[in-house]
Formats: C-alpha cells, sequence, structure tokens
C-alpha cells in the first residue's frame, strides 16, 4: 500500500511489517516490552509530515475521537 | 454533536452464517433512521442526516480479526483507497493501543454531482481513522471521518470490534454511521448518495478484510505433503499467528 508521500512508501513497509509483528506477536499476548518499532516509526513519521505540509492535508489539531465533536464545516 | 432520533422505535435483526470458510460475514440488516443535527457550524448550517445501524457477526477469532485489521490494505475491493498512513501511535499505561491513520480515498460520485461540485473532482477525500485496542475487554473502537469535502457530505463510522469468551471462534462487529450533509436545497439526494456509497463501501470493507483474514489463515497453515523446508518460514503446530505482509 502506498504512502501519501511518494517517497515514503518504502519507509512505511519497514514500520508496518515491524508493527504487525510486534501487534501479533506481543501485544495481543500482553507482553509489555518496549515497543522495537519506534526508530523506523520515527523515520517514517518524518518523511510523511512533510508530505502532509506540502499538500496541504488539514490533519493539525483534530483531536483524537474528536468526529463527534468537531465544527460542521472544512 | 446533539442528536434526536426519530420518534418511531426501530428493532435490530441479526442474522449468521455458517460455513467452511474461515471467516463468514454474518448477513447485515441495517437500521434506517432520519435524524436532525443540531448543530451549527460557522456558516450557520444546520444539518441533516442520516444513521445507519448495523450489526455482524465474523467467523474469526478477535486476535485474528485485529491482526487482520492493520493489513487489510491493500485488498482487491479497496481499489478506491490511495494511500495508508499511520500518523499516529502509542500504548497508553493502562495499556490502551492508540492509532490514527489517514487515508486517501478516490472521489467518486453520481454524475448529478459532478455537474453541481466541478471543484471537488480534483481533489481526492481525505479520512481519519482513529482506533483504540483494548486488550483487556477485547473490544476494537475505531472512529472514521472525512476531513475535507465534509461541507458537502460528511460521514462519521464508529466500529466496534468485539470477541466474547463464551463465543471465542466468533467476533461481533457493532458498525454505526452519521452522513449528513449541509448543502442546502440538496442535502436529500447527497445524503441518499451519501448512503448508498457507505453500503457498498462497507460490503467492500468486509470482503478486504475477510481476504486479509484468508490469508492470514493460509500463511499459517502446514501444508500436508511439502517437504519440511517449505515448512521453515511456516508456523508449525503453534496456537500463534505470523501475519501475512503485503507488499
Amino acid at each position: 500500500m502506498n504512502s501519501v508521500g511518494e517517497g515514503c512508501t518504502e519507509l512505511k513497509r519497514e514500520y508496518d511489517q515491524c508493527f504487525n509483528r510486534w501487534f501479533a506477536e506481543k501485544f495481543l499476548k500482553g507482553d509489555r516490552s518496549a515497543d522495537p518499532c519506534s526508530e523506523l516509526f520515527h523515520k517514517y513519521h518524518t518523511c510523511v509530515q512533510k508530505a502532509i505540509k506540502e499538500k496541504d492535508i488539514p490533519v493539525e489539531g483534530v483531536e483524537f475521537m474528536g468526529a463527534n465533536r468537531e465544527k460542521a464545516d472544512s | 454533536m446533539k442528536m434526536m432520533k426519530g420518534a418511531h422505535a426501530y428493532s435490530r435483526a441479526r442474522a449468521r452464517t455458517e460455513g467452511g470458510n474461515a471467516t463468514d460475514v454474518g448477513d447485515v440488516l441495517a437500521e434506517l433512521q432520519d435524524y436532525r443535527l443540531c448543530q451549527r457550524g460557522s456558516s450557520g448550517l444546520v444539518m441533516m442526516g442520516k444513521y445507519f445501524f448495523s450489526e455482524t457477526d465474523i467467523k474469526s477469532a478477535w486476535d485474528q480479526v485485529l491482526t487482520a485489521f492493520w493489513q487489510r490494505y491493500p485488498n482487491p475491493y479497496s481499489t478506491h483507497v490511495l494511500t495508508e498512513d499511520v500518523l499516529f501511535r502509542e500504548v497508553t499505561p493502562d495499556n490502551l493501543l492508540l492509532s490514527r491513520r489517514l487515508l486517501t480515498k478516490t472521489n467518486r460520485l453520481p454524475r448529478w454531482a459532478e455537474r453541481v461540485f466541478p471543484g471537488n473532482l480534483s481533489r481526492s477525500v481525505y479520512v481519519i481513522e482513529d482506533s483504540v485496542v483494548d486488550l483487556g475487554n477485547r473490544s476494537l473502537t475505531t472512529l472514521t471521518w472525512n476531513i475535507n469535502h465534509a461541507k458537502v457530505m460528511r460521514v462519521v463510522e464508529r466500529c466496534v470490534f468485539a470477541g466474547e469468551q463464551d463465543r471465542p471462534v466468533w467476533t461481533r462487529l457493532t458498525r454505526e454511521a452519521w452522513i449528513s450533509s449541509g448543502v442546502f436545497g440538496l442535502s436529500r439526494p447527497i445524503q441518499e448518495f451519501g448512503l448508498a456509497r457507505f453500503r457498498s463501501n462497507q460490503v467492500k470493507a468486509m470482503k478486504g478484510l475477510e481476504h486479509a483474514l484468508s490469508n492470514l489463515q493460509k500463511a499459517s497453515a502446514v501444508c500436508p505433503g511439502d517437504s519440511a523446508e517449505k515448512h521453515k518460514n511456516l508456523n508449525s503446530a503453534s496456537k500463534t499467528q505470523k501475519p501475512q505482509q503485503y507488499i
């Protein structure tokens, strides 16, 4: 699956692989050891945030689980 | 968002199918209501909308459904989903997994809408999906909504995937959606369109999830008659699932 940032897809893939493995093998089994994916996420995240700014995607200031509390227009 | 539901009561009907597939998705009977959204945006619009509710049983264990949930894109039914990104993720001190994903989807409109809203064609729809995984009570709650084109139509969808201790091979999916449009004079056809597209997307979403689930099942199956070498990368009779990675 592609990232919204064209140059970020490979970083996304690496992060996704790490997350999926951690999720199934650690998180779902109640293993609370540290998340091994944070570095990968950081690289990927930096790339995506840049693309989001360039494309002017309005994700700023959107409250978590906040859809029901948002104003009607955008 | 304040909502006044319609005066009439509604009854829920659920159906469940059982069969040989890895994931059998029960038939969905949706209840529709008109609702008035008593909220004024800054431009003074009063939103009118449609409410959608459904319950479905998925014949897969909750763990598997969740693992597949993160991996459902791309799939043969999701050609309208162009990009998927994780923007945020956190495990809270009480062991909830919070995530935010950004999706871009094509903005497929019926012809009449293309004539009325020519500017809308150029931009995809940006959708945010926020989710909370609660391992303790075996639930995944998601909230998905579009962050652009919202004045024309806003769709907010809330899903709960719940595992039940007494039914370990099933997962109950409860889905609600609020479809609203603030465009004066056109809100009804827009809502109707929105609802039709939502239902069509819902069918695709379930098929996509089934697809991801059956890939997971294949990945963990031990094929009879294969050499021991081929089994190296597959799980041997262990209970863990190795997630199938999409290219």
